[in-house]
């Protein structure tokens, strides 16, 4: 495997990690002024993710960082293109990162009331636009032969794109209620069982809608044979899985496989991209490479070296927080802190 | 206006506003390590209060700081796309760097150290609050390396009208990197120590919690005096440098036009419309080049010359940044130095007399110096960047061609506005909220609990 490859296969990993870690915080928003009814149930729901969401929110990050690194034309022409859609999304992790941090300083209803709720709907948006962001980037969007995004913000709004948007929020809510189960007790955990039965049958139609949009509409999926075919069947089945083992109260393999799908989905995504990083709707000579938009050899030699020694360490303590937290937050104003 | 004046903009107003977070996180990150350490040693409850005390002023500063973080690290590729391709492989490698060496780290563990009170030894708790603070430091040394280079690339080729790095290490040691960290390292720890003294001293006025904020005023004027000190130390050093990479760039802050041997210092200078004539200033004979070489003789370059230089070098066109705001900006940073130096003596003499009550009485007024590090902060950054004009990589790309070339400035208008407004809001908000927290005083001595701290207060006065 030629550097060019390794690295975006390592950005494939870092919004796969982006999307299974941040899906289930996302989703964990939406539901939060819907489950929890009663200020210590919120405060429950939101120390599930509490020391979590920001340590995921750097996987976006990094994935950024390192789109930038080793393909300088592909963050360029991805971010330039897709600008209001960047700065929507912009808007909605700014308004849901200080929610978390300030709902709690005031105690006043109508002030928790509103940042909890700029959380849900900040967490809908930014789910839904990483939605149809992914889902442009597979359908291929108009670049000219500069490297140039030529379309406007309303060539993003397509069905497809759309329906990709309501498939990515509607997995999300699934996901996340599949972590709250697992993470709750009593009544906040039987009220997050319910959202996960609640929310599965949407979930899985757009899903399987968005796939079959995908594959049946000539787009990269359909060009790319048998793997683009087996993963998404795959995160479909594991969805059903998770549906069906969350049933039986098996939490934990609920969340593993809501989580597999998603991680299925992202993999579909990047190979059906392979290996073009953007792809133009225009003509397919003016496709993005992971050869013309990537940075010198050098820079992917040391951003590999880099690369090496520092993911399995933030791997590792990343691991040792979830560890920390491991037991279920009650619902109880003496055992809740922060 | 323009795209390129939009984007200008943009950038620089949402830059300036990360940085309004950044130097607290720095610096205050370091003293609720420093408090928890104490806490663990002495095993004295009262060092604990303080560490919660300051450390929730800290997560307030923090989320403001994470979030506008995103901002920037946006922003190349959606207005600087062109910029962005042109440097992509050496500006990427260090923010990426920055990423995965400082902010997973600060991030993933200041979680832990919010919720893991009760969950880990108080010994590690404490390690975790030191590994954020760290990481914080770290991540201002990736996001430098890759501002250095802007202002003085080292370490790469161009090849096909691009930038490609040859020589990492070269990248990492830019001298020019180094002085930017160290100048910022030491910015931060002023910042922390005047916010902490600033509201130490407004309890101390009010007598709430005299024992424990006696500490906290006292550990602050020591680390402040030797910070601003080291500021101002590193400030110099810095200047000094700059006259050698970006003679441009120390010639505006100096308002020095013509190259002379030895050269006079500007201490009050006016400006024309142009912001780029001097029409009036008084000159201290000798003493620039005494600042810049300790004796009173040594050539300076002047702006006329350095222009006339550069259009040789580079072709026609107009390389002199705005004179009359680097001017102005560099000489508010010094003198706000200067008297922070001063002010952090006076701490320090104000311990050593035990903190007399006449002058406790009549001092209220001095809290206002929290907002001293502030001004130097900025100005110093506004000097950096717009001194380093009409270049956004100092002699390699100019910044109206650094630009999207694909963007509106309608589109552009929009995200400024947006942006404008939701920034103001949150600034709103954040202020009362540091205000209305630093103000409440420690928190009670028993709880492990911060759970709903903000209530207490409230619910005290029969909740609302
Ligand atoms: C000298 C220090 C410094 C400077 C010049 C900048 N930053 Fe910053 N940044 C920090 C120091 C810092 C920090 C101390 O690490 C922050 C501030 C508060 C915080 O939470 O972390 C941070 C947060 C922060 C975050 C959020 C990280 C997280 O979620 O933990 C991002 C993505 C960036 N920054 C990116 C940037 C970019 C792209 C900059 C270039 C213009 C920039 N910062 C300038
Ligand atoms: C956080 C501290 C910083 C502040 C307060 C700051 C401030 C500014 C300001 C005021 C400008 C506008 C100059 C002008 O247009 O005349 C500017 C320009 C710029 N700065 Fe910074 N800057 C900071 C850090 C950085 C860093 C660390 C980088 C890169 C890593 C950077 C990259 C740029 C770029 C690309 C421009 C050109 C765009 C423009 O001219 O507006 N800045 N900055
Ligand atoms: C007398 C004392 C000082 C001197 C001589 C000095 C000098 C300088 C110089 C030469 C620059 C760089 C300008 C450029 O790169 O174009 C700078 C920038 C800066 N200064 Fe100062 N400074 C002093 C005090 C301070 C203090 C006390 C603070 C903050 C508490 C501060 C904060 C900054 C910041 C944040 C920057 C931008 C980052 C950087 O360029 O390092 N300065 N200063």
């Amino acid at each position: 495997m030629d550097l060019n490859t390794l690295w975006f296969v390592l950005i494939a990993v870092l919004y796969a990690g982006f999307f299974f870690l941040e899906g289930f915080d996302f989703g964990v928003g939406m539901l939060l002024p819907m489950i929890g009814k009663k200020d210590v149930e919120r405060r429950a729901i939101i120390n599930t993710i509490g020391p979590h969401w920001d340590g995921n929110e750097v996987w976006l990050i990094v994935a950024g960082g390192a789109t930038f690194a080793a393909f300088p034309h592909w963050y360029a022409t991805l971010f330039s293109g897709f600008y209001l859609g960047m700065f929507l999304l912009l808007l909605a992790l700014i308004v849901r990162g200080v929610a978390f941090e300030f709902r709690s300083k005031i105690s006043s209803p109508g002030w928790r009331f509103g940042w909890d709720w700029a959380i849900a709907v900040a967490s809908f948006v930014a789910s839904f636009l990483l939605g149809v962001v992914f889902t442009n980037l597979v359908r291929g969007v108009p670049i000219d032969a500069d490297m140039q995004y030529t379309g406007t913000f309303l060539t993003l709004l397509n069905p497809v794109s759309l329906l990709g948007g309501l498939a990515v929020v509607f997995v999300f809510i699934f996901h996340g209620a599949n972590f709250l189960s697992l993470k709750l007790t009593e009544g906040p955990r039987v009220k997050a069982h319910n959202a996960a039965v609640r929310n599965f049958p949407a979930a899985l139609i757009f899903a399987v809608g968005l796939f079959a949009a995908l594959y049946f509409t000539g787009s990269a999926f359909s060009e790319k044979g048998a793997l683009t075919l087996v993963l998404p069947l795959l995160a479909a089945a594991a969805l059903v899985l998770s549906r069906v083992l969350g049933g039986q109260k098996k939490e934990g393999w609920a969340f593993i496989l809501s989580s597999a799908a998603v991680v299925f989905t992202v993999a579909a995504i990047f190979i059906a991209l392979f290996p073009n990083v953007m792809i133009s709707s225009t003509d397919a000579a003016y496709n993005l490479t992971i050869h013309n938009a990537s940075s010198s050899p050098y820079t992917l030699k040391v951003m590999s070296i880099v690369a090496a020694i520092m993911v399995p360490i933030v791997l590792a303590y990343q691991v040792w927080t979830y560890w920390v937290f491991r037991k279920r937050v009650k619902a109880d104003p003496k055992s809740l802190t922060y | 206006m323009d795209l390129v004046a939009l984007s200008r903009w943009q950038f620089a107003l949402t830059t300036i506003y990360h940085f309004f977070f950044v130097p607290l996180t720095l610096g205050l990150g370091i003293f609720v390590a420093v408090l928890e350490t104490l806490y663990v040693r002495s095993g004295n409850p009262v060092y604990k209060r303080l560490t919660k005390f300051w450390g929730k002023l800290f997560l307030i500063n923090y989320a403001m700081g994470v979030v506008t973080g995103i901002v920037m690290e946006f922003q190349f590729g959606m207005n600087w796309s062109s910029y962005s391709r042109f440097v992509g492989d050496i500006f990427g490698a260090p923010l990426a760097i920055e990423g995965l060496l400082a902010f997973f780290l600060e991030s993933t563990l200041l979680g832990v150290w919010i919720f893991g009170w009760e969950r880990i030894s108080k010994k590690l708790h404490a390690t975790v609050m030191w590994l954020v603070a760290i990481g914080g430091n770290l991540s201002a040394y990736w996001i430098l390396v890759a501002n250095g280079f802007m202002q003085h690339p080292v370490g790469f080729e161009i090849v096909n009208d691009r930038a490609q790095m040859i020589n990492f290490g070269a990248l990492l040691g830019n001298p020019r990197a180094i002085y930017l960290f160290l100048h910022t390292f030491t910015s931060g720890l002023v910042t922390g120590a005047f916010f902490v003294l600033g509201f130490s001293l407004y309890h101390l006025v009010r007598k709430h919690e005299v024992e424990a904020f006696q500490k906290t005023f006292r550990l602050s004027a020591i680390i402040g005096l030797i910070a601003t000190i080291s500021a101002v130390g590193t400030g110099h050093a810095q200047a000094v440098y700059l006259r050698q990479v970006q003679p441009m760039a120390a010639a505006a802050a100096e308002a020095h036009y013509q190259t002379s041997d030895p050269a006079d210092w500007s201490v009050i200078a006016f400006f024309d419309k142009t912001g780029k004539k001097v029409i009036w200033d008084i000159k201290i004979p000798k003493a620039q080049s005494f600042l810049y070489y300790f004796k009173f003789s040594g050539e300076v370059e002047g702006i006329d010359n350095l222009q006339a230089k550069y259009e040789e070098q580079y072709g026609p066109g107009d390389y002199i940044p705005l004179v009359a705001l680097d001017y102005w900006t560099f000489r508010i940073m010094v003198a706000v130095g200067m008297l922070m130096v001063l002010l952090a003596l006076g701490a320090l003499f104000v311990t050593w007399k035990k903190y007399p009550e006449k002058w406790l009485a009549r001092s209220g007024w001095l809290v206002w110096m929290i907002v001293l590090p502030y001004i130097a902060n900025t100005t110093g950054w506004i000097l950096t960047e717009t001194a380093r004009q009409p270049w956004v990589v100092h002699g390699l790309m100019q910044t109206q061609s650094a630009i999207s070339p694909n963007l509106t400035a309608g589109t552009v208008l929009i995200s400024l506005i947006g942006f404008v407004l939701i920034y103001a809001v949150l600034m709103g908000v954040d202020l009362f909220l540091l205000l209305k927290f630093a103000k409440a005083g420690l928190p009670a001595a028993d709880t492990d609990s911060v759970l709903m701290q903000g209530d207490r207060p409230e619910t005290k006065k029969g909740g609302k």
